[in-house]
């Protein structure tokens, strides 16, 4: 079990972590955005499971439950604002739905 | 049962208003000069009912108990006697009429709901007013008359002008208002009640006669009186007033409401018999008001501003009557002001309509053979004007003002009032010879339109002139028991010298005019066209200047002090927290965009901050 450092597991983690959050931040596809959420979730339970590992503690795997958890929630409602967001517009891009003008 | 038929009587009207009200435009206009009239009609038919019913003194009705604390128990109640009676009749009599003309008048105009709904509320308010059995009601109706003729006065709104003349005739009211409600608190604080009979009861046991208290209620109580029935100095707002529609001026500015004064004070005349100073201030302001109304009614162009002054005039007789103690006397002519000034009024918005909103005498003329029926209109009220013997109901009502005048032995009122049917008889000639006689002074009044509709043109015009006949004086029931003894019941001597006297001088004044208006035309002009003639012609014409008066010591320092106060350095200390949250707010609204990605980023920069923060932070990192 202790053939990969646990820095690999973290380092793999955060390059996840940045490469959903640039997603998110640069993405205009709704569709992209949903996916790039999905990512910085998995990413962050990949740390938990790293770290759950590095240290033969169950916590972690418990939290990775949970994660997943939260991320099919997330995902589903997630959807259907987005199935939402195409009736309303007929478009994925968010930036079409900004109608606020404050 | 007569319960009954006067909660109803003022139950129409105020339904009718809701209708209107909330019709919210719905309504066209048939259906809500249906509603208008229909309801007054109701109300007016209710009236007859409850006079009908009535069966002497005063009989009280309860509507509900206001408030229970303790032994304090106000009620929401209705006192009925026969001048509550007679005012109602006149309210919803005249005012029937009234809204019947305006159906005609109004046709075509923009906003008939809107004026229907506050022609009714005026006639619910109206009736609260003389209604009510205490102060307080009475004061509410007094309230929602002036505000009824606020909205009225400004009902054609787009021209600014008129909206000032609104303004105007609200706040100069609202003065008086602001005297009667002193008064009112007086009462209550000296007598701890507000309930008529009750105050008219406790006054004479507990104030002496002539004693200051008594004087200062009576005349904190004749300073609303004097701002509602346009008496002088608070007159100023009358003659504007006529910038509403003429059945407005008819009902609101002649029939009723500028005679809600002459009825608080003949409903509160113990109060006055108390204060012998005061009753004889009210018969000085009405005999001033009633001579400076009638020289200012002779300088007028324009033949609403005329029956203005007049109105204004004859309510001067009336503050005359109550001032020598004639009660009686004052109601009477109010009743027969009532008919004749509603049917000169709308003798005259049957012309103004058929000339196309033309309304100087100087355009006008001519008139008499294509406009026969307001011809008559305003012939029979003009007669009953200037109180044409026998025939006319003025007469009787002018002439009773006169004697009682005399029998209280007020030589200086009496001159005064001869002087003025004098006046009246000239304003009225003049008046009939300009707007019917001599050469028409515009094509409008060359092609005039004389209105056609039996029902709502003519109906209300000849039943008017038949009670401004001697017949509207026989209907008037008397009410001398209802008030203290007058003087003229104690004596009959030199009554038919006086009635001889009072002939004499309506005669006069129609003789003089016509001798002056048409033989000697061309030498009046000249004289009212230069020197001295001219500056009298001007001062007769601003009704002796007391606008300017007002504007110059009243409304500009006011001005003044308002215009300083815009540049006030406390209120700017106190803006300062007003203005930090408008900038907060401006940047908030900025970071309030819409744009999911640019939440993130700004998300992502806070956590990124907080961890370098808490990386740096000492004792933190590890």
């Amino acid at each position: 079990m202790n053939g990969i450092p646990m820095e690999h597991g973290l380092i793999l983690a955060s390059i996840l972590f940045s490469l959903g959050l640039a997603g998110l931040m640069l993405r205009r596809s709704m569709l992209f955005v949903l996916m790039s959420l999905e990512v910085m979730l998995n990413s962050a339970a990949l740390a938990f499971v790293v770290g759950a590992t590095a240290w033969n503690q169950p916590d972690g795997q418990a939290m990775f439950l949970l994660v997943i958890t939260l991320a099919a929630a997330e995902a589903s409602v997630g959807l259907a604002l987005m199935i939402q967001l195409y009736q309303r517009f007929r478009s994925l891009d968010l930036d079409v739905a900004s109608r606020m003008r404050g | 049962m007569m319960a009954m038929a006067v909660i109803l009587s003022f139950l129409f009207p105020l339904v009718g208003t809701l209708i209107l009200a909330f019709s919210a435009g719905r309504l066209g206009p048939r259906a809500s000069a249906t509603v208008g009239v229909g309801s007054v009609g109701l109300a007016a038919l209710a009236t007859l009912w409850a006079v009908l019913t009535h069966t002497g003194g005063s009989q009280g009705v309860t509507l509900w108990n206001w408030i229970s604390v303790g032994d304090f128990q106000p009620t929401i109640g209705l006192a009925v006697d026969g001048l509550t009676l007679v005012m109602m009749s006149v309210i919803t009599g005249v005012g029937f009429l009234i809204h019947l003309f305006a159906a005609w008048y109004m046709t075509g105009e923009a906003g008939i709901t809107r004026f229907y709904a506050w022609m009714n509320l005026f006639v619910f308010s109206m009736l609260l007013l003389v209604l009510g059995d205490n102060l307080l009601l009475l004061f509410l109706g007094w309230e929602g008359v002036g505000l009824c003729s606020y909205g009225l006065i400004g009902y054609y709104y787009q021209n600014s002008a008129n909206g000032q003349a609104a303004f105007k005739a609200f706040v100069v009211t609202r003065i008086g208002d602001v005297f009667l409600a002193l008064g009112l608190f007086l009462i209550f604080m000296e007598l701890g009640t507000l309930d008529i009979a009750t105050i008219l009861a406790r006054a004479p046991e507990l104030w002496e006669p002539g004693s200051t208290t008594a004087n200062l209620a009576a005349l904190l109580v004749l300073g609303g009186a004097l701002g509602k029935s346009a008496q002088v100095p608070l007159h100023t707002w009358l003659p504007d007033a006529m910038a509403g529609p003429t059945p407005v001026s008819a009902l609101i500015h002649a029939a009723t409401m500028v005679t809600a004064g002459v009825y608080l004070i003949a409903r509160l005349n113990g109060l006055f018999l108390l204060a012998p100073d005061v009753m004889l201030l009210v018969g000085v302001i009405g005999a001033a008001s009633l001579l400076l109304a009638a020289f200012a009614a002779l300088a007028q162009t324009d033949i609403k501003r005329v029956l203005a002054y007049s109105t204004m005039s004859q309510i001067g007789y009336m503050f005359l009557a109550l001032g020598v103690g004639a009660f009686d006397a004052a109601i009477f002519h109010l009743v027969t002001h009532a008919f004749f000034k509603a049917l000169l009024f709308l003798s005259a918005g049957a012309v103004i309509i058929s000339c196309h909103h033309e309304q100087d005498m100087g355009k006008l003329g001519g008139l008499w053979r294509k406009l026969p029926v307001a011809y008559g209109g305003f012939i029979v009220g003009g007669a009953a004007l200037v109180a044409l013997p026998l025939v006319t109901a003025g007469f009787f009502s002018k002439d009773e003002i006169l004697w009682q005048a005399m029998a209280a032995d007020q030589t200086g009122l009496l001159i005064v009032g001869l002087l003025g049917a004098v006046l009246t008889g000239l304003y009225t000639v003049r008046l009939i010879l300009g707007t019917f006689h001599g050469e028409p002074g515009s094509d409008h009044a060359r092609h005039p339109e004389p209105g056609t509709n039996v029902f709502t043109h003519h109906l209300p015009l000849v039943v008017l002139a038949v009670l401004s006949t001697f017949i509207g004086a026989w209907i008037y029931p008397g009410l001398g028991e209802l008030f203290p003894q007058a003087p003229g019941e104690t004596t009959d001597s030199g009554h038919t010298l006086l009635q001889v006297l009072a002939m004499g001088a309506a005669i006069a004044g129609l003789a003089l005019a016509g001798w002056l208006f048409l033989m000697r035309r061309q030498w009046l002009d000249d004289i009212a066209r230069k020197g001295a003639g001219a500056r009298l012609w001007t001062l007769w014409h601003h009704a002796w200047g007391f606008d300017a008066l007002f504007d110059r010591v009243l409304v500009r320092p006011w001005q003044w002090s308002v215009r300083m106060l815009r540049f006030d350095f406390i209120n700017m200390i106190m803006n300062l927290p007003a203005v930090v949250a408008r900038v907060f707010n401006a940047g908030l609204v900025r970071a309030q965009n819409g744009r999911t990605r640019s939440y993130a980023l700004v998300m992502v920069f806070g956590a990124t901050l907080i961890l370098v923060a808490l990386a740096l932070a000492p004792g933190g990192g590890a």
